[in-house]
């Protein structure tokens, strides 16, 4: 038996774990972009990763340009934006707290420590030989809460619901830095197919943590159509639109088996499971990637939105 | 122990009589203590506070932006208790726990303590947490008061004295647990040379206590749900909370997850709501019921009262014991106990003046640097003043307030609080300490556990031992026999 307020806690823990991690990629991404290029297509660079953000409105009210400095100062820790990093941290923690009672000492552990740590790296203006050392903790922190709860949580609600909250938020991260790449770089189908800016999709494939397991394997050629097949169908790859719907997939299965019954959630989800099947890079070509990532989109949201109804996440 | 200066016989030294020698509690330890090297000790005591923080064991102070959340410091060298003392306190700590379920039960029915003129009836009429709605009504098992707080100190080998009841809901003892834990962990040598009582089976203790107040008509009798109901996550308290949920396997529940459905409180599970028959709650009466008390709360339950008083709840600690807390019926606590038990109190009151009585102001007025004066309602070291101490300026804001209101008051000698040693940088110093030991109350009878939370006033020579003004805790030895 589990309170629908803690599954809600718990599910959006780790939706906050895993934005914090994903947006501390996209400004490591951007930051090893801005070092190898001039001043203008750096600035051009800080743009995208805001876009990416989702922030440009917010940023642009309150900046006259872009730079690096006020870029990750903006996304990490100015209050201007209420969903900055540290922000987002402390709804981990918040979160951890409010699921206490059901989370191991192991979990709450790794999330208050690394709360502990990231609060005073935080706590004053990011330079920039500091910026490095607060990415590699926030993705440190990801890294031991994600152990501990693999390593000392049942198997039970909790754990589902935790994971499914990693899912739901990692695929729509995935999809949307695709999304944005792709809409800036190849607006129209003629494009697809010639060779790209090998420089912007090493950004991308650096924000997802993919450059090593990509060139490996597609021995270092860089083409869109490769690109598209590993973040979108391979699912070996864990942070591809297959894998994380493949595993969001098996917590909503397993909660169903606890439950001795399936939600709307089970039948959105198999809907998009048989879309996703049917898939082929030339299908998601022909149909314009773009409008195939705001299909994959909406459906994680609506299965997001069954599953906080049928768990009865809310009053 | 080298440097230790307990000073002379006022106050009273618990580790050291005033000649120089280690008192028969402390023997064990202090055997322990001088084999230990003092680089080690320093050592251990960086590591208890990482071990605090790192554990989220933290207080939430009221008022304080910076520090939203701030430890309550700990001190590694134990307070030590002998079983025979314990015995003594235990008797005494029995009946006055007796004594105050009786009379909220008096209270609440016929008031025969105030026919027989031994307590005034102004005394609670004006009360804030006197609840009509609770007139005439018995909670189940007619228990009102299920866990109690009683606050010790102590000024002698024998004399010890109770400073204050807390029959609403007494906090702290998550503390009393996790010392004992931390200092387990820290020297697990010194628990094999020692012979110590355990604390840590107070949850379960607790939850067997609860599960044995199950209403009258229950949703699931024989095996009753039980739930710690909290004010959520900001409160200061909710670590305990959250630690005592988990520690007795019971749900942790706020307002928002409880609704009447079908005439029963219900929790909202992840698969439908479920009843609630026993809760142990951790929000005011005034927050509890939005439709009987204050009708803006978000942190209560509309109609839990009406559930309540139709048998299928109990809810611990009763609506309406807060009355107790208050320091105008602790004034009365002596005559309580001898109405109730036909005893005269083993446990003595501090002695106090009810500034409401023309002679007792007069005297409180001529001698406030004296005295200790309280809120009759205040709590947590707020609303005080203490004589000795304090600055003209103050004496004198307390003098126009006791003019103004004087029925708010009392006043109390300044009490030599015995001291116990403390860690600091530059070895053992003796610091001023209290006393809470809880205890559960069901129809099963009353149980202590032996040990409770010390506090301890950090500064040197300070009386004032809530965590909210400075003060530490230890951890609470009752050594056995």
């Amino acid at each position: 038996m589990m309170l629908g307020r803690t599954a809600n806690g718990l599910f959006w823990m780790l939706r906050y774990l895993e934005r914090a991690e994903n947006t501390a990629r996209l400004l490591e991404a951007g930051l090893r972009m801005a070092l190898t290029r001039d001043l203008v297509t750096a600035e051009e660079e800080w743009r995208s990763v805001i876009a990416t953000s989702g922030q440009q409105a917010l940023f642009e009210a309150s900046h006259e340009g872009y730079d690096g400095m006020s870029a990750w100062n903006f996304i990490l820790r100015d209050k201007a934006n209420p969903a900055n990093v540290r922000e987002m941290f402390g709804a981990v923690r918040s979160n951890a707290r409010l699921a206490r009672t059901n989370i191991s000492s192991e979990v709450w552990e790794a999330v208050n420590e690394s709360w502990m740590q990231l609060e005073s790296k935080l706590a004053r203006p990011i330079s920039q030989s500091a910026v490095g050392d607060v990415l590699a903790t926030i993705k440190r922190a990801a890294t031991s809460v994600h152990g501990a709860l693999d390593g000392s949580m049942l198997r039970d609600e909790a754990y589902h619901f935790a994971r499914a909250g990693t899912y739901i938020e990692r695929a729509e991260s995935t999809a949307r830095i695709l999304d944005m790449k792709y809409f800036l770089l190849l607006p129209s189908l003629s494009y697809v197919g010639t060779s790209v800016d090998s420089g912007q999709w090493d950004q991308v494939l650096r924000s997802v943590a993919g450059v090593r397991a990509y060139s490996w394997l597609n021995a270092g050629q860089i083409d869109a159509r490769s690109i598209v097949q590993f973040l979108v169908l391979d699912d070996r790859f864990p942070r591809s639109l297959a894998f994380c719907r493949s595993a969001l997939r098996d917590n909503l299965t397993s909660l169903a088996r606890m439950h001795g019954s399936e939600g709307d959630c089970h039948e959105i989800m198999r809907a998009a499971d048989v879309h996703i099947a049917e898939m082929t890079v030339e299908r998601i070509f022909d149909q314009g990637l773009h409008e195939f990532l705001v299909d994959y989109m909406a459906r994680n949201a609506a299965i997001a939105d069954a599953i906080a109804e049928d768990y009865r996440f809310l009053a | 122990m080298p440097g230790y200066q307990p000073g002379d016989a006022d106050p009273f030294d618990e580790m050291y009589d005033p000649a120089g020698n280690i008192r028969p509690a402390y023997v064990d330890y202090c055997d322990w203590l001088s084999a230990q090297e003092s680089n080690s000790l320093k050592r251990k005591n960086a590591e208890a506070d990482d071990s605090f923080r790192r554990t989220g064991i933290t207080f939430n102070v009221y008022g304080e932006d910076e520090a939203e959340e701030r430890l309550i410091p700990f001190d590694m060298v134990p307070r030590v208790i002998t079983a025979g003392e314990w015995r003594r306190l235990t008797r005494g700590i029995e009946q006055r726990v007796r004594a105050l379920n009786a009379f909220l039960a008096d209270l609440y029915h016929r008031q025969e303590i105030i026919r027989a003129g031994r307590v005034p009836e102004r005394l609670f009429r004006q009360n804030e947490a006197w609840l009509p709605h609770m007139v005439g009504f018995t909670p189940p098992g007619g228990i009102y008061t299920h866990i109690v707080g009683i606050d010790l100190v102590r000024t002698g080998p024998d004399e010890f004295f109770v400073l204050e009841d807390n029959a609403r809901t007494p906090s702290g003892v998550s503390y009393m647990l996790e010392n004992r834990e931390t200092m387990m962990a820290m020297f697990p040598d010194l628990f094999t040379q020692v012979s110590v009582e355990t604390v840590s089976n107070y949850p379960r203790r607790l939850a067997r206590s609860l599960a044995a107040c199950v209403p009258p008509d229950a949703a699931n009798p024989s095996k009753p749900t039980v739930a710690v109901l909290t004010p959520g996550i900001y409160n200061s308290a909710y670590f305990e909370h959250a630690f005592l949920a988990d520690q007795m396997g019971a749900e942790l529940v706020e307002g928002s997850d409880l609704r009447v459905v079908d005439g029963r409180v219900q929790m909202r599970t992840t698969s439908g709501y479920h009843p609630i028959d026993v809760l142990y709650r951790r929000v005011d009466d005034d927050y509890l019921d939005p439709l009987t008390f204050n009708p803006d709360s978000v942190l209560g339950v509309p109609g839990i009262m009406d559930v309540y008083r139709a048998g299928r709840i109990t809810i611990a600690n009763a609506p309406g014991t807060g009355i107790c807390d208050d320091k105008a019926i602790y004034s009365f606590m002596p005559e309580i106990v001898e109405f109730y038990t036909g005893e005269k109190p083993l446990l003595p009151n501090v002695q106090t003046w009810r500034c409401a009585d023309p002679d007792s102001l007069a005297y409180v007025l001529d001698n406030l640097e004296e005295l200790v004066v309280k809120e009759v309602h205040g709590s947590g070291g707020y609303g005080m003043l203490i004589g000795p101490t304090a600055a003209r300026r103050e004496i004198k804001a307390f003098r126009a307030k006791l003019e103004a209101s004087p029925e708010n008051y009392i006043a109390q000698p300044t009490l030599s609080l015995s001291t116990c040693p403390i860690y600091t940088k530059k070895g053992l110093a003796p610091r001023h300490v209290d006393l809470r030991p809880f205890v559960l109350v069901s129809p099963g009878g009353i149980d202590l556990t032996p040990g409770g939370l010390t506090r301890v006033a950090l500064k040197k020579g300070s009386l004032v031992v809530n965590s909210s003004q400075g003060g530490g805790t230890k951890d609470t030895w009752v050594l056995k026999d």
